[in-house]
């Protein structure tokens, strides 16, 4: 049946927890888009026959194929859309360096994405005003004391911490 | 704060913004002159910190609606009067542009481009859900209010009239309140 294989790839998506990317469907897409263009061809040349052959029975199916290749394309932009927010929410979560094995998951257009995103953020927090701007990934939880041990400043280590560079030591 | 509880990105208010933001500068610098060790210093910093917190909380949110809605938020943008306040500081357009300009690129250069001619122009407006003006908020009446028209939700009702009494709080529709929120009138809680 048509569309079979976008479904599968928003599947794979609504399969994966909150907060984890799968590695990129690229076969997937790619078959996705296959069939959108042989539907398409089968439709510009029934549409000819219709026209000039008087086969209006045919119309039912020119209907039906560009109903599956509306949903076809519904498909693959909600799949590639929610993986874009899947890796924005990265950025907030991990900083502007990713682990590398979420980084195995996305392709390049993905990467070239978020290193948009990174930058547009930035310049975004630079301008909140001050020298540097205020970096807003920062102070996600409500402070609750100064300091934690070693006497390193809180707001000093906590995407480090994020990171997996350091580790919260609680007496 | 009412960011945090409407459903759509509330107006922009870059001038507390910027005076939070200078105060922490003076506090900061301050800071940096005492005497170490006073007990002033903890304190203050960690009053400092709260504003942090209070204020990064407040931009997130803002950003967060801003990706969230983008294409709804630009076109509200385009389509504002002369006069009319705006609900994004000149930094947030820019954002909001940019990451407009970003995820179309991306969308176009990966799926849409190899598509049929006729299925290549997505429109944002339509894919992109609206903020659901809809949902029902809490609230608290800082100034009295008369006459508010509540409207129906389902077609077996009709529209009534109720007062806010100062001080009392409600659960109500923020459609029908949005514009006491933006006067001041009603805190969001």
């Amino acid at each position: 049946m048509f569309c079979e294989k976008a479904m599968e790839l928003v599947r794979e998506l609504h399969r994966a927890p909150e907060g984890q990317l799968p590695a990129f469907n690229e076969d997937g897409l790619r078959q996705v888009l296959e069939e959108m263009k042989a539907l398409y061809e089968q439709n510009q040349s029934d549409v000819n026959e219709a026209k000039s052959g008087g086969r209006g029975d045919l119309i039912p199916t020119i209907k039906f194929r560009h109903c599956s290749l509306l949903r076809n394309r519904r498909c693959t932009v909600a799949y590639l859309y929610d993986r874009l927010l899947r890796i924005r929410a990265l950025r907030w979560e991990y900083g502007s360096v990713l682990p590398n094995a979420l980084r195995f998951h996305m392709s390049a257009e993905e990467m070239e994405w978020f290193n948009h995103y990174k930058k547009s953020l930035a310049t975004y927090m630079r301008s909140l005003g001050g020298d540097e701007g205020l970096d807003i990934t920062q102070d996600m939880k409500p402070p609750k004391s100064l300091y934690i041990e070693h006497f390193l400043p809180r707001w000093k280590c906590e995407q480090l911490i994020r990171q997996g560079i350091l580790e919260h030591v609680l007496s | 704060m009412n960011e945090k509880f409407a459903p759509e990105l509330l107006e922009s208010k870059c001038e507390i913004v910027e005076c939070v933001m200078e105060q922490l500068e003076h506090m900061e610098e301050n800071l940096r002159r005492a005497r170490k060790g006073d007990l002033k210093v903890s304190i203050h910093r960690m009053e400092m910190e709260r504003i942090r917190y209070v204020l990064s909380s407040y931009l997130r949110c803002r950003l967060t609606k801003i990706e969230k809605f983008f294409p709804h938020v630009l076109e509200k943008e385009k389509t504002r009067r002369e006069g009319e306040s705006s609900s994004l500081s000149p930094e947030e357009f820019a954002f909001a542009k940019e990451y407009m300009a970003n995820t179309e690129t991306y969308l176009k250069n990966v799926a849409l481009k190899h598509m049929p001619p006729n299925l290549q122009k997505v429109d944002l407006l339509r894919s992109v859900p609206k903020p659901d003006l809809d949902s029902y908020v809490f609230l608290r009446v800082k100034e009295r209010q008369e006459n508010i028209l509540v409207e129906p939700e389902t077609d077996e009702q009709r529209d009534y009239v109720i007062d806010l009494e100062e001080g009392s709080q409600h659960l109500i529709r923020y459609k029908t309140i949005a514009p006491l929120v933006a006067s001041g009138a009603v805190q969001l809680i």
